[in-house]
């Protein structure tokens, strides 16, 4: 995509609450028709940003540009903007068809248009019929498409969403998430979506922003951000990995786990400390005298198109995606093609991710759920 | 476990089914059985027919506290927005200088204007000195309804400015994204949205000021005759006790009548009413 695509532009967004740095001198260009996403964990000011572009919050400092003009000082209600709200924001005072209207409303259309626009809205979103519900009488999913159609229906150049199915159960959220998808193809509008969900933000996205801690870490393609992340957070955020300390012997030479890997990547410093990341299913288990790493089975869950197993090499806790049957306490070897490694190099999040000593999927559940219930 | 819940529940409710037994259930008895019987105890519905004599004092004493009523709204509704938009510091003190006047009995507070109003007092002193020929306030009707509104307008306050607090900023926020300025989210989206406390501040004014007696004796100067000043003088006197019961009856069939009319604009949410 070329400069002429670019439609919303930060430069420098600084953002702090009672003292607390929740945007640290961010800068990002959005393109036109573009799907893209703010994906981090709570409190890494993926909202925040959101809600800037929304004209909800000013930044401390920065400025914010939308189709190259700035503007900081333009109020909400005049932006070219709309959002779909987390927990949707639908006003209770107002049946299904006044809400979605409400924005044609305060814009004077006549009651003909109104009427037409709405219709066409609500077959979009597959709510033909529901004119005249209350809105409280409305199943989640409903109150979620209502939200879309209120903001859509102002033809906005940018639609905004706030982790918009977070509140939806898993069936309905795969859902939605086509459903979303294919509005925005049809309606080529530029969407901005914020979400903490990796597999949502992979699946819907032309572009993942990955923030912590108030900074980006890394933007691409969601192929790029799992194939080649940036660092270690990147690399533990974005699906399961292995991350490991290594060594970059030279140029497509790396030595981690006591073993010299031939790997893609180059540029290094020689003897350079890196972070080494394998997915779990890059890792082929074989028999201990072929494996390039031996390791004793500590666990076997069975997930259903494969196994997840964790083993120990040498103290390391590996996650390791197999389809074979292994089980606890075997002695096994492990093969890593030169493909499935990738170097990183070392940054603040070296160290803090990619062991799976203590990982269990009960507390990978409760974290997420303590995850859906803030903010 | 569960029966054992259910008996402390029931306990704990005892002591005012029996306080709403003694005090507003019998009574209420009362006055129907002394509205529908004469001084022998007969049935009759003599009592009730002869208030027509009272339509006028009926009329007159509803237009003067929906006056009132309106009046506080007027004044109550910007004050209440006014004070949920202020920072907690301010609102508390706001909130204080609201609620001192409620702190004095009605009846004091009924006196002091009074004394301000008085022919030579402190208003009519004032104005004199100003160069404007003597003005008499007592016995007007619009010191009588500013007595309503000065006693009363905290009632319309408070529960507006309750609805006003309750009001998710993320329907302001909708507001603003949908294209509300200020006054455009004030009209659309908050205005609807406080309904029921305007309904509740409504009926906390309205009902108060139309069955009051005082205000209306010691502002209107005696010239004055509203519904409750009539009810009072029935009782007072042991003889006219049938009346005062059947105007006490039609008085509050009118009250519920006119809740229910209100109830129905706040559409069934959240009932703050009564």
């Amino acid at each position: 995509m070329n400069k002429k695509d670019v439609l919303i532009r930060l430069n420098g967004i600084s953002k702090s609450f009672d003292g607390e740095t929740v945007l640290d001198d961010m800068s990002l260009e959005i393109h036109d028709k573009e799907f893209i996403t703010l994906l981090g964990p709570s409190g890494c000011g993926k909202t925040t940003t959101l809600r800037i572009i929304g004209g909800f919050e000013t930044p401390d400092a920065g400025d914010v540009f939308f189709g190259g003009e700035r503007i900081n000082d333009v109020p909400a209600y005049k932006r070219q903007v709309n959002t779909v709200f987390q927990r949707y924001a639908l006003f209770p005072h107002l049946n299904v068809f006044d809400n979605i209207a409400f924005g044609l409303r305060i814009r004077k259309l006549p009651d003909a248009e109104i009427k037409e626009k709405v219709k066409e809205m609500l077959s979009m979103v597959n709510l033909k019929g529901f004119e005249r519900r209350r809105v409280s009488t409305l199943s989640g999913g409903q109150q979620q498409r209502v939200a879309i159609a209120r903001a859509l229906v102002n033809q906005p150049k940018v639609l905004l969403l706030d982790e918009p199915l977070a509140a939806l159960d898993l069936k309905l959220r795969k859902d939605m998430q086509n459903e979303l998808k294919n509005i925005q193809h049809q309606t080529g509008i530029t969407f901005i979506y914020v979400t903490h969900d990796q597999e949502e933000a992979l699946s819907m996205s032309d572009t993942v922003v990955v923030m912590a801690n108030g900074r980006i870490q890394q933007i691409g393609t969601p192929t790029d951000i799992y194939n080649e992340p940036e660092n270690a957070f990147v690399a533990d955020f974005i699906g399961e990995s292995n991350i490991v300390d290594g060594i970059m012997l030279e140029d497509y030479k790396t030595r981690f786990a006591g073993h010299t890997f031939e790997c893609l990547d180059g540029g290094f410093e020689k003897n350079e400390a890196v972070d080494v990341v394998v997915r779990p299913e890059d890792v082929d288990v074989v028999s201990v005298e072929k494996g390039m790493l031996r390791g004793t089975v500590t666990g076997v869950t069975f997930k259903g198109v494969h196994y997840e197993i964790i083993v120990d090499v040498g103290g390391f806790k590996w996650m390791i995606q197999t389809t074979d049957f292994v089980a606890e306490g075997e002695t096994i070897g492990l093969y890593i093609e030169p493909d499935a490694i990738h170097i990183m190099k070392k940054s603040e999040f070296s160290g803090m991710f990619g062991d799976y000593s203590s990982f269990s999927d009960e507390l990978d559940r409760l974290s997420d759920a303590t995850e859906d219930e803030e903010e | 476990m569960k029966k054992k819940r259910s008996f402390f529940e029931r306990a704990a409710a005892a002591p005012y089914m029996l306080w709403s037994l003694l005090f507003i259930i019998a009574p209420l008895l009362f006055v129907l059985y002394f509205a529908v019987t004469d001084r022998n105890g007969d049935f009759t519905f003599e009592n009730l027919l002869s208030l027509s004599s009272y339509s006028h004092t009926f009329v007159m004493s509803l237009g003067f506290s929906l006056i009132a009523t309106v009046i506080c709204l007027l004044i109550g509704y910007p004050l209440a927005y006014c004070m949920s938009r202020t920072s907690t510091r301010t609102r508390s003190i706001l909130m204080v200088l609201l609620m001192l006047p409620m702190w004095i009995s009605l009846l004091i507070r009924t006196y002091s204007l009074m004394a301000l109003l008085d022919n030579g007092g402190l208003v009519s002193t004032f104005l004199t000195k100003l160069g404007f020929e003597k003005l008499t306030f007592i016995g007007t009707d619009a010191a009588v309804i500013l007595g309503m509104v000065y006693d009363f307008l905290p009632y319309m306050v408070l529960p507006i400015y309750t609805s006003l607090t309750k009001i998710d900023p993320r329907y302001i926020e909708a507001a603003a994204d949908l294209g509300c300025n200020s006054p455009k989210t004030l009209f659309h989206v908050i205005l609807p949205l406080t309904v029921p406390g305007i309904v509740s501040g409504v009926t906390m004014v309205f009902v108060p000021s139309i069955s009051t007696f005082y205000i209306s004796q010691k502002l209107g100067g005696g010239s004055f005759d509203l519904i409750g000043d009539v009810i009072e003088r029935q009782f007072k006197n042991a003889v006219t006790y049938h009346t005062g019961a059947a105007i006490s009856l039609v008085m509050m069939i009118l009250i519920l009548i006119s809740v229910a009319i209100m109830n129905r604009f706040s559409d069934g949410e959240e009932d703050l009413i009564v």
